[in-house]
């Protein structure tokens, strides 16, 4: 268990920075999951403090010890890898006492904890089995039994869950969680999904193209997102996005509807979320509806800025009737309104 | 009505298969049965008459200590081929699949070797050991050690062991490298991040599972070892001295177109030609079946 520091790190491969400078601390104990699109440098990160990356500029802690010239070996992590990297010639049993053996542990020693992770990970019954007789579930199972024996400082998982169908995800996601809060075990985690970040993570990062958006817990970034970046990934469906430009206390949408609630000045970007929009006919934001899609327990109406191209969703609860190309107004809230300039940067 | 899809039969195909049948005739089955057949005959010393003598000469072979004795020495010898350019080869991978700057000047230097002739290598291997002019053999003398590997037997041998194996080496980094290659890269970092150094990863991780590449290019090297390295033999040591190099193939050409005795010769060569398809039974039922780890 222990606090890990990332302190400006950069990796550049050859000429092309990937990572720009990102920083974070880690609390002991904590789970945080490092959300972003692919090729955002996510992967690079975790590899990074893994030690399976060279760091380029920056100091990596983990504890109290800068990591940066030490070996994989030596930095007391165990990682579950996205295609579960198991020695296919070992058994069960083998492929989680491997790295116990090679650090000398007494064999009783070995069996007990072998035995221990096999029960909490109710993979008892395939010990003697090889990796190839595993479904992709047990197999994830059995990674991670691999890294809890080893009683590590941080558990590092590398996309593990992106494999596996859409319900068994869901299981190994709460799994994952109530494993990590029963150990203690500083965890990060990587995902390009959004709701997997949201439900694991006691705080996220979010990375875009090398740079860290923005670092702080679920609710945070849902309700108070720095970037455009981060408030349109977080939250499903995704925030809308209005142009518009400040006058007085207002918004001035593009068809020149006026929005009440406002700061700065000039070009700005209003963002809504499509369930903090209020069905009221005298509202501001007109939608013309193109279709509504229906999901029982809300209904996603999706349409455009009445007199614009600019997209525009709401979701409404419960089940209702729309028509394609009625116009239905809608307000918002202003603690509920998010105002970016036009760096991208939040301005309210 | 039909089970399968039937075709006009015509003689197209049997025309397009012809060129290779007849190759086949008159290189293969053409001699093989003329060996045969003189495996069972004994020529008298004038060469005026042959006699029909059924498995006399194979049974003539069985009474020879000379014969079981190179049989002994030709199992060394291959193994020991096998051994010595899979443990070079093996060795070289290891370090290919490490290299990332000029991977691809090292790959091609490493594989020239296997382009040469045999009887060439062999040529190159006896100037560096030659024991009045060879590079190599000065400088052992120089260390101390008298290199002549034609009146030492045992340095014959290592000498014809030496060259027949670097010729192999190639081959067998090739086969080494693509099954490296071929193991997922997370597989090795696991390892690593389970504590394993990179020798216990090669020796934990790596080898165990390059395994069925292993037991293919024994196979191939047993094969290589046995029956192409007369060119490489005849060149350095033709046999000797005092047969301690002679291998069966050699043993063969030895004792039908020196000793001019062609029923045992041939009597032999039917023996290697057992040998041969035995081994390519073992190739085939063992290899092609995936080796389960």
């Amino acid at each position: 268990m222990a606090k890990i520091i990332l302190d400006n790190l950069k990796k550049s491969y050859g000429a092309t920075e990937v990572l720009h400078g990102v920083n974070a601390e880690i609390e002991d104990g904590e789970f945080v999951v490092i959300v972003g699109p692919s090729g955002c440098g996510k992967s690079t990160l975790l590899r990074m403090i893994a030690g399976l990356e060279t760091v380029t500029e920056g100091e990596i802690y983990i504890g109290e010890r800068m990591v940066n010239g030490l070996e994989p070996a030596d930095r007391d992590i165990a990682m579950v890898f996205q295609n579960y990297a198991l020695y296919p010639h070992m058994s069960v049993r083998q492929n989680m006492a491997y790295g116990l053996k090679i650090r000398g542990l007494p064999r009783d020693e070995i069996n007990r904890r072998v035995e221990e992770a096999a029960e909490i990970l109710e993979i008892g019954d395939y010990l003697d089995r090889k990796p190839r007789q595993l479904s992709g579930g047990q197999r994830q199972r059995v990674a991670m039994g691999r890294a809890i024996v080893r009683q590590p400082e941080v558990f590092l998982f590398d996309e593990p869950l992106s494999n596996l169908d859409a319900k068994l995800r869901v299981q190994m996601r709460l799994e994952i969680r109530k494993l990590q809060k029963r150990l203690g075990v500083t965890a990060v985690y990587v995902t390009h999904d959004q709701v997997e970040a949201m439900t694991l993570g006691d705080r996220l990062m979010v990375l875009n193209g090398g740079y860290a958006e923005q670092f702080g817990t679920p609710i945070e970034l849902y309700e108070r997102p720095q970037t455009i970046f981060v408030a349109g990934f977080i939250g499903s469906p995704a925030m809308n996005f209005l142009p518009g430009r400040i006058e007085g206390d207002a918004v001035v949408l593009e068809n020149g509807s006026k929005v009440p609630g406002g700061a700065g000045s000039g070009q700005v970007t209003l963002g809504v979320r499509p369930e903090h929009l209020v069905a009221d006919d005298k509202g501001p934001i007109r939608l013309q509806v193109i279709l509504a899609e229906q999901l029982g327990a809300n209904t996603l109406v999706h349409g455009v800025l009445e007199g614009t191209d600019t997209q525009l969703v709401v979701s409404l609860a419960g089940i209702r009737a729309v028509t394609e190309g009625e116009v239905m107004g809608f307000s918002i809230a202003r603690e509920q309104m998010h105002l970016f300039g036009p760096d991208g940067r939040r301005i309210n | 009505m039909l089970k399968r899809v039937h075709f006009p039969s015509s003689l197209l195909p049997y025309l397009l298969v012809a060129p290779q049948v007849l190759i086949t005739l008159i290189f293969f089955i053409w001699p093989a049965s003329q060996a045969l057949w003189q495996s069972m005959l004994i020529e008298d010393a004038f060469g005026l008459s042959t006699e029909f003598v059924w498995f006399e000469n194979f049974q003539a072979l069985m009474d020879d200590p000379l014969y079981l004795a190179t049989f002994k020495r030709t199992a060394f010898f291959s193994l020991a081929v096998a051994f010595v350019s899979m443990s070079f080869s093996l060795i070289l991978a290891g370090f290919a699949d490490r290299v990332i700057r000029g991977a691809t000047a090292y790959r091609t230097l490493l594989i020239w070797p296997y382009a040469i002739a045999p009887v060439l290598a062999g040529a190159l291997w006896v100037f560096m050991f030659n024991p009045t002019l060879g590079i190599v053999a000065y400088g052992l003398e120089f260390l101390g050690y008298e290199w002549n590997h034609k009146v030492n037997g045992g340095q014959a041998m290592a000498l014809v062991i030496m060259a027949a194996a670097w010729k192999q080496v190639a081959y067998n980094f090739l086969f080494y490298l693509a099954a490296m290659q071929s193991i997922p890269k997370s597989v090795v970092e696991a390892a690593a991040i389970d504590g394993a150094g990179p020798m216990k990863r090669f020796w934990t991780i790596i080898f165990p599972l390059i395994s069925p590449t292993t037991f293919f290019l024994l196979v191939i090297n047993m094969v290589y070892a046995f029956f192409d390295t007369f060119g490489i033999i005849h060149a350095v040591t033709q046999g000797g001295p005092a047969n301690a190099t002679t291998i069966l193939v050699y043993k063969v050409f030895n004792d039908g177109f020196v000793g001019l005795d062609l029923g045992g010769s041939a009597a032999q060569s039917v023996i290697l030609m057992a040998l041969v398809i035995a081994m390519t039974v073992v190739q085939f039922r063992f290899i092609e079946r995936k080796v389960e780890y």
